[in-house]
């Protein structure tokens, strides 16, 4: 098999897995109880949350660990609009995030919240100066990720955070995407909230961490026990928790080297099949984009045609748009770009990890070759 | 006619055999081996050049995911040759060649009354979320089937409007 959807997840690195095997059963004790392997347990907590604390450069107070990325956002953009009551009723944030940050969106707005989705350009980047425009006096907060999570296009975050900053409004970014695969520093970034998770860094699911700035009013939206400072209520999941600070340390830790050898892995895919199949186009490729990351539209065939072909090879991709109940609906990132909808119903995304060699592409770029060349074949409507 | 293999033993996972027993594993088992086999392998793909084409249909629109062409050559009343070009997800192609394989050889009476139902049913059923991509297929060949006859009727007009 080769795989090449680590932007959907990864494996679970075999270090990552020998770090938490002590806590299903030896240290198993609740961080919260008295006697001593509760303390093994809370220590590894406190250990864990330094760990990933370093790793962005924060300190451990400014952790807090949930159950996904997904939650660390809703908890982030809930609680800030919480924390606010009455008095804010806006938020900022883009046509391009993942769901977990539009869908709590657009969930916010049926509650009465105002919501401005600023657009994109073709490259997939929104612009500082949109944000600056937007900005309302009952603005509470904006929202915009660090990479996107199906073209890996980068945006503009310190210029953003500059922006929100200048205005004093609380700034959020979703770095999932972006940490492990780039530089993420919240002090760089300017942000006063971060979303990472673990699973796509060679960690467990089920486990993210949000970054709140010292002096970042939130309140907490699962209540319960006094876990995480009251931010989080329930019972840590230590052996995630200890998985997740592993993974993301040997992420960081090898983000040089690792980055540069995905990004040529990554170049030599593009390049080869920008040269050997016709009528294709790289979504945001222009763009500063995260190493691994390769969003291809492949004119006049369907995605999910593409990805069966594929997947009867052994290689495992993904696309953005799903034919299922009705049309299908292409993904709203590539149309937020401007592509038709054909040409988003025609992208599939690759996107390459730690396990992926060289050769590994070659027989990937044979496969989508023979592919294409084969639904075009079948296909009505003209490359 | 081609009646390959589906293309599975190309999956050279060590862990194929207990795929069987694992009803949630993406698109292969998602869609069974003989919807597998008509996506890989689709039966009488092609164009048919216009003086041989006694009936063609264009059904779909590409802007909204899928689309389907279809060419019929009719002699004797019966469907003699039928060939299809599609752009679609694996459904809509596989059930575009199974329409075209349940129509082929079929009298046109016979062919105008093959619905979905029959297709999937051929097929042995496809994905609940996916029978809307079935659709094209039945479409395509009723538009062609009545394209045939609307022109054999201007035919039979012309003619006899020439006697008169
Ligand atoms: C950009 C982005 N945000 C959030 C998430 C959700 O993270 P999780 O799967 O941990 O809930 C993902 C993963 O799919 C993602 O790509």
């Amino acid at each position: 098999m080769i795989y090449l959807d680590h932007n959907a997840t990864t494996p679970v690195s075999p270090e990552v897995l020998r770090a938490m095997m002590p806590f299903f059963q030896d240290s198993f004790g609740n961080a919260s109880s008295f006697y001593r392997p509760a303390r093994t347990a809370r220590a590894a907590l406190e250990a864990s949350r330094e760990k990933v604390a370093r790793c962005i450069g924060a300190a451990p107070q400014e952790i807090v660990f949930t159950g996904s990325g997904t939650e660390s956002d809703n908890l982030a953009i809930r609680g800030v609009c919480r924390s606010f009551k009455g008095e804010g009723r806006h938020v900022i944030t883009s046509s391009i995030e993942h769901h977990a940050v539009m869908k709590t969106c657009d969930d916010l707005e049926q509650q009465g919240f105002t919501i401005t989705r600023l657009p994109v350009d073709s490259l997939g980047r929104v612009s500082p100066d949109d944000v600056r425009k937007s900005i309302t006096p009952r603005t509470v907060l904006i929202s915009i990720m660090t990479a996107n999570n199906e073209t890996g296009v980068i945006q503009p975050i310190e210029a953003i955070s500059a922006v929100a900053r200048e205005r004093g409004i609380v700034f959020h970014t979703d770095a999932v995407q972006a940490f492990g695969k780039i530089p993420v520093k919240v002090d760089e970034l300017g942000v006063d909230l971060l979303t990472i998770s673990a699973h796509k860094v060679y960690g467990p699911k089920g486990v993210g961490a949000l970054y709140i700035r010292k002096g970042t009013t939130i309140a907490p939206v699962i209540t319960g026990g006094k876990h995480e400072r009251g931010i989080r209520a329930g019972t840590e999941n230590i052996p995630a928790i200890v998985g997740f600070a592993q993974a993301a340390e040997t992420a960081v830790q090898h983000l040089g080297e690792e980055s540069v050898r995905v990004a040529k892995l990554r170049d030599l895919l593009e390049t080869a099949i920008r040269e050997k199949i016709e009528n294709v186009q790289i979504n945001g490729s222009d763009a500063p984009r995260v190493p691994n990351t390769s969003s291809i539209s492949f004119a006049s065939v369907d995605g999910e045609s593409i990805l069966l072909h594929l997947d009867l090879r052994g290689i495992c991709a993904s696309t953005g748009s799903a034919c299922a109940t009705g049309s299908p609906q292409p993904s709203h990132v590539l149309s937020a770009m401007g592509l038709s909808h054909m040409q988003a119903q025609s992208a599939i995304r690759f996107s390459l990890g730690r396990e992926n060699s060289r050769e590994d592409v070659e027989r990937t770029i044979e496969a989508v070759r023979e592919t294409i060349e084969k639904l075009r074949g079948i296909s009505s409507v003209q490359a | 006619m081609n009646e390959k293999k589906p293309d599975t033993e190309l999956y050279d996972d060590p862990s194929d055999e207990d795929q069987e027993t694992q009803p949630a594993q993406g698109p292969v088992l998602f869609y069974n081996d003989l919807v597998v086999d008509h996506f890989m392998n689709p039966r009488n793909v092609g164009e048919m050049p216009a003086d041989e084409a006694s009936g063609y249909a264009l059904v779909g629109d590409p802007s909204c995911g899928d689309e389907m062409k279809l060419w019929i050559r009719v002699a004797s009343d019966r469907i003699v040759d039928i060939r299809f070009k599609s752009f679609g997800c694996p459904g809509a192609i596989a059930t575009s060649s199974m329409a075209t394989t349940l129509a082929l050889g079929k009298t046109l009476e016979e062919a105008a009354v093959l619905t979905d139902d029959d297709v999937i049913e051929a097929l042995g059923g496809i994905p609940e979320d996916k029978k809307h991509c079935s659709l094209l297929g039945i479409n395509a060949l009723q538009k062609a089937i009545n394209d045939y006859q609307l022109k054999k009727m201007m035919q039979h007009t012309e003619e006899t409007d020439d006697l008169s």
